[in-house]
């Protein structure tokens, strides 16, 4: 079992002082210790010296968690809850504890098949494509089509139509990741990201096909399906022949940094972690050149959504704002507990409806206090969450602002 | 299990967990090393339903530790063998603010944080600031009488307190206090309950007083090449009748981590820093600030920066907020000490600890409180080397008995729970301590509150 094989200082690194509470959603809502990192920890911690048994409670209990890692960045002792929490989750499925027939079939039916091989995946997008098109779902059953409205939209077209494998030249040389949900629902963010690039004196390398980065399965728990995946990206883009590697997701990136720990003994691995960049944190690294013109006609006034594996994960918080602040003709308002998941984190929307309700609701009351009619953020999965629960609400990724604006230069 | 029914059937089977997995997760609290499995924990949300939950488990003889936000530091409510926990954070509402008579009226699981931006939204100002205000609760903070950074200006959570409603060990319901400045009607019997640990008394709820918040702040950051100089240079501050809101420093060991962590450019070389604030009238507050500059320089202060704004004071000031993180990130086990000595004796006491852990071979970094003479000295180790966890408590053993022999206390603001039980009656003597045992023999005769707390 890993909780138990692992270097117990890891656990130990939690001083159980507290200053975890206030900023876990979960928590928040029962104020159970249990619900909280810092219980869960002390679950672990049990369970790797025997005092507690690794039962359905601590299965629940880590399926609870959404994984938002808003405890790490108020953590004083610097816990590494990813690794504890990534550790319990493969634990769970190894002795099987979270059972029942339709989980299963879910679960190799995406993380074993369809997030393992992108030319499917891109098919089954279209597939998907045609289904949202004829809109199908109303002949679903009442269930299911309440699940299908949380399914992305497929877009018309995936990165490789949009994008070629090599664009630009310049000072440095770049890989661009196009990512899985973002390729089949937002490709254009992934043009804009390229164009942006290309804009700053970049060449940008993005490969038609590109394997998943493995975070959904570390995530849940499938820690070797996560291995073959870093494994592949690896063989198809070398670190050594980037300067830097490009992601436009904050859940992927997020992963895409602890390649190492992963894969400890492949060489690659810790050049890899260490060139990895958002793409924001990127554009701020080389003094981004501000646009001359702005995205939109009107003046607008904009607010900023964290995604929790940007702001949290990758500690990227300053530099998507900075981005937008160069803007002209935009105004952006400081949005209350940005960094407060919205309760998509990966698949919970999926496994915990209710606590994911309860965050969405929250979050889309803030935003409305805000009164920007545009709201940007990093990653697919908020992308998706909060565009369907607000459909009045024109959300952005903020590389599509700057791309808009370089647009209106000419 | 006739307790456990009777619990539910009082409060509702969700607010009564008895399962293993809640049970580890309140076996401890924010203090190192202690651990224990209750039988229950328990959310009550009023007054009647405490009283009720006090009353069930007298029947059984069975022992309630209450706890709010379980951030302590002395293992105040790390639970006995066989206890209830009675875990107040439902009842968290802020009930009034009175402008007119500057009180807050509070249930005991309001958080501290929440109170002082409460206070806020009316010009007021609620000072005492422990470390862990974000989180930890009003409930809590009375029963520790917490400090913070402001002790000195500003006094302690005692010194905000008007009156306290308690659920005796007998479930009976008393109020002790009330709105008015000026009360002397017998014993002060509030005085009793604040600071007790939960040993007396459960509060349910709280009235404090509050101030108008202050209109300015300056912030000024100085370093020295000998804590002696940071010592003289707070003494000649308060000589010249300035009391600053804050004056934290930070010793060498604690300045290198701070550094390492935060690179924000602190001299590693200084064997001290000073964080110095002043807070009040803007025409006070300039005056003030330049005054305790110029005295900084003149008792050889190596480099001194006053903030020029808000961001500017922020950022001086994360020196010393995040010394307790850049210590506790270089080890497994952080032992967080509490010692406090008269405000003259300072610089010998970091000079004795620094001294102490270089004889034991252990790394200790200090920080603290200089304004008030209250010292963190914080152990970096790892629990599960015994032979060097037998030399942390030596090296506790020594400060604690020099801080005696300076005048000082075992704890200035964290409690005696379990930690510093072994050293009360080294402070107190006998005499103090049997009339301290004597109250709590006469208001709790059957042990049922937080027993083996403070004393056995």
């Amino acid at each position: 079992m890993r909780l138990k094989e692992m270097d117990f200082s890891v656990l130990q690194q939690c001083m159980h002082c507290g200053m975890c509470l206030p900023t876990c959603p979960t928590y928040d809502t029962t104020k159970r210790e249990r619900n909280s990192p810092r219980g869960r920890i002390s679950l672990m911690r049990a369970i790797a010296t025997d005092d507690l048994e690794m039962a359905e409670g601590f299965a629940d209990e880590m399926s609870f968690c959404l994984g938002c890692l808003a405890c790490e960045s108020a953590c004083p002792a610097g816990v590494d809850y990813a690794g504890l929490f990534e550790a319990s989750r493969a634990d769970i499925e190894e002795k099987g504890l979270n059972k029942g027939l339709g989980r299963k079939l879910v679960r190799f039916g995406t993380l074993e098949f369809l997030f393992m091989r992108p030319r499917l995946l891109r098919w089954a997008g279209r597939g998907m494509r045609l289904w949202q098109k004829l809109g199908a779902a109303k002949f679903l059953p009442a269930r299911l089509r309440a699940l299908e409205r949380q399914a992305p939209e497929i877009g018309e077209r995936f990165s490789n139509e949009l994008i070629e494998p090599i664009e630009g030249e310049g000072k440095w040389k770049v890989a661009m990741l196009t990512g899985c949900v973002q390729d089949l629902a937002y490709a254009e963010i992934n043009r804009d990201t390229v164009d942006v690039l290309v804009a700053n004196g970049c060449e940008v390398h993005t490969p038609p096909v590109q394997p998943c980065c493995g975070s959904i399965h570390a995530h849940n728990g499938e820690e070797e399906m996560a291995r073959a995946n870093a494994r592949r990206l690896l063989d198809l883009l070398p670190p050594d022949s980037f300067d830097v590697i490009i992601s436009n997701a904050g859940g992927c990136g997020s992963h895409m940094r602890h390649f190492a720990k992963l894969l400890p003994n492949d060489g690659r691995a810790k050049e890899w972690d260490a060139k990895v960049r958002d793409i924001h944190e990127f554009l701020v690294e080389v003094k981004v050149r501000p646009p001359m013109a702005a995205p939109f006609e009107e003046k607008v006034r904009v607010t900023y959504h964290d995604s929790c594996h940007l702001a949290h994960g990758q500690k990227v918080v300053l530099p998507p704002r900075m981005v937008i602040d160069l803007m002209p003709g935009v105004t952006r308002v400081e949005l209350k507990e940005s960094d407060w998941c919205c309760g998509s984190a990966g698949v919970y929307s999926l496994t915990q409806p209710e606590q994911s309700r309860l965050l969405l609701e929250r979050k889309a009351g803030h935003i409305r206090a805000t009164g920007a009619k545009i709201l940007l953020t990093a990653n697919p999965g908020c992308h998706l969450q909060i565009q369907n629960a607000m459909p009045e609400l024109n959300v952005l990724h903020p590389v599509t602002l700057l791309a808009k604006a370089y647009r209106n230069e000419c | 299990m006739v307790m456990i029914d009777k619990l539910t059937s009082l409060l509702g089977a969700g607010d009564v967990l008895t399962e293993q997995e809640d049970l580890v997760s309140y076996s401890f609290d924010g203090t190192a090393t202690f651990r224990q499995l209750p039988r229950a924990v328990v959310f009550p949300r009023t007054t009647q339903e405490v009283a009720g939950c006090v009353k069930v488990c007298r029947e059984s003889g069975t022992p309630v530790i209450t706890r709010g936000a379980g951030t302590g530091l002395s293992g105040g409510t790390v639970p006995t063998e066989g206890a209830v926990v009675l875990c107040l954070v439902h009842m968290a509402e802020i009930l009034e603010v009175d402008a007119a008579n500057l009180t807050l009226r509070a249930e005991p699981g309001a958080i501290t944080a929440d109170i002082d931006a409460e206070a806020a939204k009316h010009g007021l100002f609620y000072p005492p600031d422990p470390g862990s205000m974000k989180i930890s609760t009003i409930g809590g903070n009375v029963a520790e009488n917490s400090g913070g950074l402001r002790g000195l200006k500003y006094g302690v959570t005692r010194d905000y307190v008007m009156e306290v409603t308690v659920v005796l060990p007998d479930g009976e319901v008393a109020a002790f206090g009330n709105r008015c400045v000026k009360d002397v009607a017998g014993y002060s019997m509030r005085d009793l309950f604040i600071g007790s640990e939960g040993t007396l008394g459960i509060i349910t709820e709280v009235l404090l007083k509050l101030l108008p918040r202050p209109e300015a702040r300056r912030t000024i950051l100085a370093t020295f090449a000998s804590m002696e100089a940071a010592a003289e240079t707070v003494s000649a501050i308060i000589a010249a009748r300035i009391i600053p809101c804050t004056l934290e420093f930070l010793d060498q060991m604690t300045i290198r981590c701070v550094e390492d962590y935060t690179k924000m450019g602190l001299p590693t070389d200084c064997a001290a820093l000073l964080l110095m604030e002043t807070d009040g009238h803007p025409a006070a507050v300039a005056d003030e600030a330049e005054r305790m500059v110029e005295i900084a320089r003149k008792h050889g202060a190596r480099e001194v920066k006053t903030a020029a704004d808000e961001a500017e004071s922020l950022q001086l000031a994360s020196a010393r907020r995040s010394a307790f993180s850049a210590l506790a990130r270089v080890s497994p086990t952080t032992i967080l000490e509490d010692v406090t000595v008269p405000r003259s004796c300072l610089a010998e006491m970091v000079a004795y600890i620094a001294e102490t852990a270089r004889k034991l071979e252990l790394t200790v970094g200090t920080f603290g409180h200089m304004g008030d003479g209250n010292l963190h000295p914080t152990f970096l180790t790892d629990e599960r080397n015994l032979e060097e966890m037998k030399k942390v408590h030596q090296a506790l053993d020594l400060i604690v008995k020099k801080t005696l022999s300076l005048g000082g206390t075992i704890t200035g603001e964290h409690g005696v729970g379990l930690a510093k039980k072994p050293w009360l009656r080294d402070q107190l003597g006998d005499v103090s301590l049997g009339l301290m045992k004597k109250f709590k023999e006469t208001i709790d005769p059957e042990n049922l509150l937080n027993p083996h707390k403070i004393f056995d």
